[in-house]
Order: C-alpha cells, then structure tokens, then sequence
C-alpha cells in the first residue's frame, strides 16, 4: 500500500536518504531498522510529508504522494508518531484524543457551537484511551503523564486519525522492560486493523512484532526480507546487527 | 457568566450617573476606551488565543477608520454602508497580510506584519487628497436612518453593545471547533498537521476575523471624534494595542477591556491631574507623560506576569 520509488534526501552534501526503495503491504508490520544516523528518521518524515521529497516518488494506494502536504497524507489514512513525545502537554488525554478525532470527522471550520456538546467525538476519544490503556488517565493532563504513558498517548494520537498505515518511529524510546512489554502488546493489538511501518532499537520487539524488516545502513537499504532472512543475512550481520545477536 | 453581567450592568449604569454628575466628559472617555477595548479584543484573539505575535494590527484598525472617513467625505455617510465597507475593507488587508506573513515563523512574522502596517501608514500619509499627514476631519458620525449618532449618550450605548456582541462572539469562538484547532496549533503546531489539520488554513482565517473586527473598531474611532489621523496606522498604534493586551492578559476573555481601561485610564490620569507630592518632586512630570505611563506598566507587568485578567481568574488548563 505504501511504496517509495528511489526515494533521497540530501541536506546540502550530507546524504540523509540514498535511493531507497520500499514497499509496504496491506495488513503487515514492517519494521526499518538500522544504527543511529541510518536516515530512518528522516526516512519517516519524508512519508509523513513533513520534509520535503525531491528525489524519488512516494505512492500511496497506488496514488502518488509525494508532494502532497503532511495534513493532506494523514486524511488520505497515513498518520505517524514521534521519536519525541508530541503530544498537547496542557490538555487532558480525553481532550488530546478528542481533538485528533475532530480533525478526521468534519469540517472545524465551525465558529459558534461548543465542541464539548459534540458527544460523539468524546464517545470514540473514551474508547480510544481504553484500546492504548489510558482509561483510568483519561482527564489527567498529558504532561503530568508517566514516560509510558505520554508514549502510549503519542501512538493514540496518530491512531485516533484511523489511518490504514501507521508510521511508528520508535515508540519504545525510553522505556522500561514493563513499558516496554505494554506497547508490545498494543502494537499487537493493533495491527489486525492497521498496517505499522516500525522504527524501533529494541531488537526483541523487532522480530516479535515484524512480519518484514528493512535494514537501513547510511541511508541506503541493505537488506529486506523475513525476520529469519535478515537475522542471517551476513552483510547485515557485518553492518547492524553483528554485537547485538552475537551477545 | 454573572461576572459578564454585573461588569456590563455597571458600564450601562455608568454614564447614567455621570450624566446626573455633571460628567458628560467621562463617558466620552469611557466610549474612546470601549472601542480601544474591541481593537484589543480582535489583537488578542491572533496574539493570545492563535499565538501568532502580530505587531502590524494597527493597519486594519486604520483602514477601518480611512474607509468610514473617506466614504464620509465623499458623502456616504450611512453607518449601513460604510461600517460593513470597512470590515471587509480590513478582512481583505488581513487575507493579503496574512497569507504572505503566515509563511513565515517568530521574529520574522512580527517583523513581516510590521512592514506590511508601515506601508499601509506611508500610503496614507502620501495621499494629499484624504489629507495626508494632517488626517481627515469628517463631516459628522455616520448616520444610521432613524436617528442620530452624534448624542454622546447613545453613542456610547451603541458602542457598549457591539463590545458585548464581540466578546460573546469571541467567547463562543474560542469553545467552538474552530478555537479548540487555533489553541492546538499555538500549543503544538507540528502535531496538530500531524494529526491532520491544515494549519495554516486556520491560522488565515484566525488572522482574517481578528483584522475584520479590528475594522470594525477602526470604523468606530473615526466616529468617536469625526477625525481620521494615519497615526491610527502608525506602528505605535499596533504596539499600544499589544501592550493593552499583554497587560490584560494574553488569551483571556476580559483581556483587551481591561488592558484599554488601564491603559487610557493612566494616560488620562496622568496628563489631568496634578498630584501634590509628585508635583513637588518632579514639578514637570506631567509633561512627560509617557514615562510615567511606562514605570506603571512596568510596575503591573512585574506584578501580575499573566496580565490583569490573571488576578480576578482562577487559571483554567485549557
């Protein structure tokens, strides 16, 4: 559903991306991996559409997106989450679910009647917070959250947009093993009714999660196939993976 | 609520009494600081609500009070015409200010609206045959088919009215979809597009009704005194507005009322009355006015960092 066509970023010499070329398939979680400064940051907010793409095309659904503005790929069903924590710090969980559900369910363009008599945009904001664990947090303000919890908001946030493909840039980042666990098992909750592009270190949760990996080396794709495939594949095992697997 | 009712019972009352002291002075001061209050009003709605720090909002309160002059020299005196003329008049500055200004972020917006008011200000000042730098005297206020304008009594009723209408209209603005998308964006710009609003489309818009009332507020001063000076346009001007409303209190409801009465009040106070022990220490300290303005403001800001609304709310989250 979402393919990159030789897809670079260059910032003046500095390679960021290199001719990569990606697909990603209705209904899998593909996971991009690779060492820090690999590009797959940059990578993300090239399909996000927050930087812009000069090289290469970005399809998605068969249309291409790779000039459309980052508003528009989210309301085409493309939404992302951040490596840091992005989320309304003065705001509720329920108003911060409420307000990325409002921005997929009509016009805002609506100047005189209360948003909070729009019953229906709280409805599905309460059963947002249950599907990512946040009931029980659901009229604490965001930035009196625990790291784990912002965490699981940033991942609601981008799934309130219903999006067919989600964008996961490293939602572990920062966790502890329990945290860690409950994010597992969200993304596994999840990926029966969203495909997941997944940015993430933590290797455990990389090939329990991914039904393909890409590996990203200076931002060039090395390597992509079938988790076995890639835990053997001994040019990864050179550039990425070699300490972490042999440990 | 009740608190919106009782500050309006009494500013209805207020020139009632005046009237009955012999102080029909008052409530054209009273009339000149409710109209600076809308100004302020529409500037806090980009500044605190939308968080955008325009320093140009001058330039559609001006042009609102040049078009209502202008047609009233020309012999369109009907407030029907010429008032909703000068909201669209200024509307339409602030489409052209602010599609070009939004484009950019910070310092270089505040300095882009700047630029934008300075030229609108020397146009005006350039343009001999609406009087150039001496400003434009009208014939009368604006006519309104049924009555006159010209009692100060019912002037400031009219004005009183349409403060409220813009206050309950900002009111329902800031809790409606559209408020709850320009707070977002102020709060978290990168995520609210993120999420999937185009925020620059709302940001246009924000800026678009501010610069409508602001005509609004423009169309009324030129009526206040039957007198037009571009130094409404003036750079000054906008920054006056801006401290009006950071002494009231950015983003709060009663912000732009209680920045202009403060700070119209002072100015009034100062230039009007001689105070004994001051006098006898600094003899001509009347003259200079506009310091002892700054050492107040000075001594507020200080004091209630979050404006004057801040000391009468409690400080909601959102």
């Amino acid at each position: 559903m979402l393919e990159l066509r030789a897809v670079s970023k260059r910032y003046g010499g500095v390679v960021a991306t290199d001719d990569v070329t990606l697909d990603v398939l209705r209904g899998e979680v593909h996971a991009l991996i690779g060492p820090n400064g690999a590009g797959k940051t940059t990578l993300i907010g090239q399909i996000s559409g927050v930087l812009a793409t000069e090289i290469g095309r970005i399809l998605f659904n068969g249309a291409d997106i790779t000039h459309l503005p980052a508003h528009a790929r989210v309301a085409a069903g493309l939404a992302r989450s951040y490596q840091i924590t992005s989320i309304f710090r003065r705001y509720s969980v329920l108003e911060n679910l409420a307000l990325a559900v409002q921005a997929r369910s009509g016009s805002s363009f609506r100047f005189w009647r209360p948003v909070r008599e729009e019953s229906a945009l709280f409805d599905e904001a309460r059963a947002l917070a249950a599907d990512i664990g946040l009931q029980d947090r659901s009229s604490t303000v965001a930035a009196t959250l625990a790291h784990g919890e912002q965490r699981a908001l940033e991942v609601g946030l981008a799934l309130a947009t219903r999006p067919q493909l989600v964008l996961l840039d490293e939602p572990m980042a920062g966790m502890g093993p329990q945290e860690s666990r409950a994010m597992l098992a969200l993304i596994q909750r999840i990926r029966s009714r969203v495909s997941v592009l997944l940015v993430e270190h933590d290797m455990d949760a990389v090939f329990r999660l991914a039904d393909r990996i890409t590996v990203l080396v200076n931002g060039r794709v090395v390597a992509s196939g079938a988790p076995a495939a890639i835990r053997n594949d001994p040019a990864v095992r050179q550039a990425y993976l070699g300490e972490e697997l042999a440990a | 609520m009740t608190r919106a009712i009782a500050v309006f019972v009494v500013l209805a009352i207020f020139p009632l009494a005046m009237q009955a002291m012999d102080g029909m002075f008052y409530v054209s001061l009273a009339s000149r600081i409710l109209i600076y209050a809308i100004a302020a009003t529409s500037l806090n709605l980009v500044l605190g609500y939308g968080g955008m720090v325009s320093f140009g909002h001058a330039a559609f309160f001006g042009a609102g009070a040049f078009v209502v002059g202008i047609m009233a020299v020309e012999g369109v005196r009907s407030a029907w015409i010429a008032w909703p003329a000068a909201v669209a008049v200024a509307a339409l500055a602030a489409f052209v200010i602010g599609a070009l200004s939004l484009r950019t972020r910070g310092v270089y917006f505040i300095m882009i609206t700047l630029a934008f008011a300075q030229m609108i200000y020397y146009i005006f000042v350039s343009l001999k045959t609406y009087g150039g730098d001496d400003g434009l005297s009208l014939p009368g206020r604006s006519t309104i088919g049924f009555g006159t304008l010209g009692n100060d009594l019912v002037w400031y009723y009219l004005v009183l009215a349409i403060l409220a209408a813009v206050l309950y209209g900002l009111q329902r603005l800031v809790h409606s979809r559209f408020g709850r998308v320009i707070a977002a964006i102020r709060e978290n710009e990168a995520r609210a597009e993120a999420i999937g609003f185009p925020v620059y489309r709302y940001k246009l818009a924000c800026f678009v009704i501010a610069g409508a009332v602001g005509g609004l507020a423009g169309a009324l001063i030129a009526n206040q005194s039957s007198y037009v000076s571009p130094s409404l346009l003036h750079w000054i001007q906008s920054g006056t507005l801006m401290i009006m409303v950071i002494l009231g209190g950015v983003g709060t409801l009663w912000g732009g009322l209680i920045g202009a009465a403060v700070l119209l009040g002072l100015e009034h106070l100062i230039a009007d009355y001689r105070i004994g022990w001051l006098a006898a220490l600094a003899p001509n300290y009347q003259d200079h006015g506009a310091l002892a303005v700054g050492i107040v403001l000075l001594a507020i800001v200080m004091l209630a960092p979050e404006g004057l609304a801040g000391l009468f709310t409690r400080r909601r989250h959102a």
